[in-house]
């Protein structure tokens, strides 16, 4: 497997994660210009039908790391099997999505084997025969490319949205799906999962709003919400916020947008105060047309704005809401 | 329960940064200040300490600068800290950050070792799971919630989407923090003034270098990232912008 590139994919309760198909498609494009084959695991108990699902995919060989210890999720298990099956192929590059699930054990895994992992990449480059991963460091206010400087195998996690999960292309015929029974030892889960739960149901559904208009730190204080409140309302739509605003308890949880809270797709995003780091931006960057009004016009935010107004949000949020009413008669 | 806490030092938040002449970093002659989700799983320490008893210590690894973490920390209620002052921890990998602190704390036993679940700079988020494997350790990240229970701990655990996760545990364990946790508390003027005769261990780069290898991964550049997405930005003063916005949003827009 010397020059195999191994998409680890991510099932939950026998459903496949759909971010895995991105990293699929990372794999295909990888491959197109290294010429390494595509291969792909899947661990858990009980997963061959989404074994059957990846196989689905132009990849050369789908495994099935099956085990009754990993039905449910444990670093300890999965670092346990991932190991062993890793040391045995060998490939070249392993690939991941930068879930939190991967981010809980790939640094175990490659510390286990003596390794490194580049995370949350959004893009890669070849250069020469050296494959570089691009990353976004100081939240997003500037790119790195990244080299390994080890031995393969090499692993790397890409970011949600760096890759287009529906441009992972499909085999000719289903690719052949293998089945490994890996052995866990007892002694080797040190943790005991339970059950995955929500809070109190969710009282607000962002993703059916067509309009949002959300505050982020630039915002200051606690009363200066209504400020955005006010926009929202004059525009019909739902406010939210980024994380921080959450966290200080000066809107509940259930606004928060970003990769812990919820992700949405309006039609209008309208980012106040918001300098646009990568938690946030994965939440809300599928938006139809995304509005960023901040003082600071070097905010990643502006990267994917359609429009973008850099000065005092204190002045021009109120203006913008008395503008709206305006038009709107 | 005596909880080592591992603290970073990062440019603020809104601190312009520059790039350095070679492109390989940024310029250093910038404001500092507490790696956010750190401040939480020092705050979380304190907590528990309050709870149970023990002793929080606060490390950090970095120039003379960095020092400034440690005192914040002493100054909210740790009782000690270890400093690994030199600047050459700044272009460390995590692994080898992970391995020189794993050294410095050799003769420490602690029940828990806490991180932020990542930094603002790096943003790697893995300094703490390395290190739980270095140590033999069991860990588990994004902690909303800490209990003691029977022969260990038990953790929430934030996944995605809005679930979460009850984890037992054993200890001794390591955990990574999720901003919000708790409630940041500020330093009193008394703490300031006692954080002063706080002992304040420095750990040379020799005493750990045994310890490291090379980096495994190599920032080969850094720069301003280019724009996907053509942007257009709207001018004036703020009446002027508020017409303007008004009419991409009748006429681009289309949501009024």
């Amino acid at each position: 497997m010397a020059n195999t590139i191994l998409v680890v994919v991510e099932q939950r309760e026998g459903k496949l994660n759909r971010v895995s198909w991105e990293t699929v498609a990372a794999a295909q494009a990888i491959a197109a210009e290294t010429g390494w084959t595509v291969e792909a695991a899947v661990f858990g108990s009980g997963i061959s039908s989404i074994a059957g699902e990846v196989a689905g995919k132009r990849v050369a060989k789908v495994y099935a790391l099956e085990s009754p210890r990993l039905a449910e999720y444990t670093p300890d298990g999965v670092v346990a099997a991932l190991k062993q099956f890793i040391e045995q192929k060998k490939p070249a590059l392993v690939l991941m999505p930068h879930t939190y699930q991967v981010r809980d054990f790939a640094p175990q895994l490659t510390t286990a084997l003596g390794r490194t992992l580049i995370s949350d990449a959004i893009a890669f480059r070849k250069e020469g025969d050296k494959l570089l991963f691009t990353r976004q460091m100081f939240q997003g206010k500037f790119a790195a490319d990244v080299s390994f400087a080890c031995e393969p195998p090499h692993f790397a996690t890409f970011q949600a949205g760096a890759f287009r999960g529906d441009k992972a292309e499909a085999g000719a015929s289903a690719a052949p799906v293998e089945t490994v029974n890996v052995d866990i030892p007892e002694s080797a889960v040190r943790t005991k999962p339970e059950a995955p739960f929500k809070e109190a149901k969710q009282a607000v559904d962002l993703t059916q709003a067509e309009i949002i208009v959300s505050v982020g730190r630039g915002i200051k204080e606690q009363k200066h919400i209504e400020l955005a409140k006010q926009l929202a309302e004059a525009l019909g739509g739902e406010i939210a916020a980024s994380r921080p605003i959450c966290d200080s308890g000066w809107l509940p949880m259930d606004r928060q947008i970003g990769s812990s809270g919820q992700t949405v797709a309006p039609k209008l995003y309208l980012a106040v105060g918001i300098s646009g780091a990568i938690q946030h931006i994965v939440g809300m960057k599928g938006s139809r047309s995304i509005i960023a009004i901040n003082k600071d016009a070097e905010a990643p935010i502006f990267e994917i704005a359609d429009y973008g107004v850099v000065g005092n949000l204190f002045d021009i949020v109120p203006a913008l809401t008395e503008e709206v009413k305006k038009a709107k008669g | 329960m005596k909880i080592l806490v591992c603290m970073k030092q990062v440019p603020q938040k809104d601190a312009p940064l520059k790039l350095n002449e070679g492109g390989t970093w940024i310029r250093e002659d910038v404001s500092y200040e507490v790696n956010e989700p750190d401040a939480y799983a020092l705050e979380e320490a304190l907590r528990q300490k309050e709870k149970h008893g023990g002793e929080v210590v606060v490390i950090t690894a970095g120039p003379a600068r960095a020092q400034q973490v440690l005192r914040e920390g002493l100054a909210k209620g740790a009782d000690r800290a270890i400093h690994l002052d030199d600047n050459a921890f700044v272009g460390m990998d995590a692994m080898n950050i992970s391995k020189a602190f794993v050294a410095a704390i050799k003769d420490d036993k602690f029940d828990l070792i806490f991180t932020g679940l990542q930094s603002d700079d790096y943003g790697y988020a893995q300094t703490g799971v390395i290190m739980a494997e270095l140590l033999g350790w069991p860990h588990a990240t994004i902690i909303m919630e800490i209990q003691k229970s029977d022969g260990g701990i038990k953790v929430k655990r934030e996944l995605e989407s809005g679930f979460f996760q009850h984890v037992g545990m054993p200890l001794p364990a390591v955990l990574t923090i999720q901003s919000g946790i708790n409630k940041l508390r500020y330093a009193t003027l008394l703490g300031i003034k006692q954080a002063k005769n706080k002992p304040l261990r420095k750990v040379t780069l020799d005493e750990v270098k045994s310890s490291l290898s090379d980096n495994m991964q190599k920032v080969e550049k850094l720069y301003i990232p280019q724009k996907s997405k053509k942007t257009e930005m709207l001018e004036g003063s703020p009446a002027e912008v508020a017409k303007k916005l008004v009419e991409k949003l009748r006429n681009e827009v289309r949501v009024i």
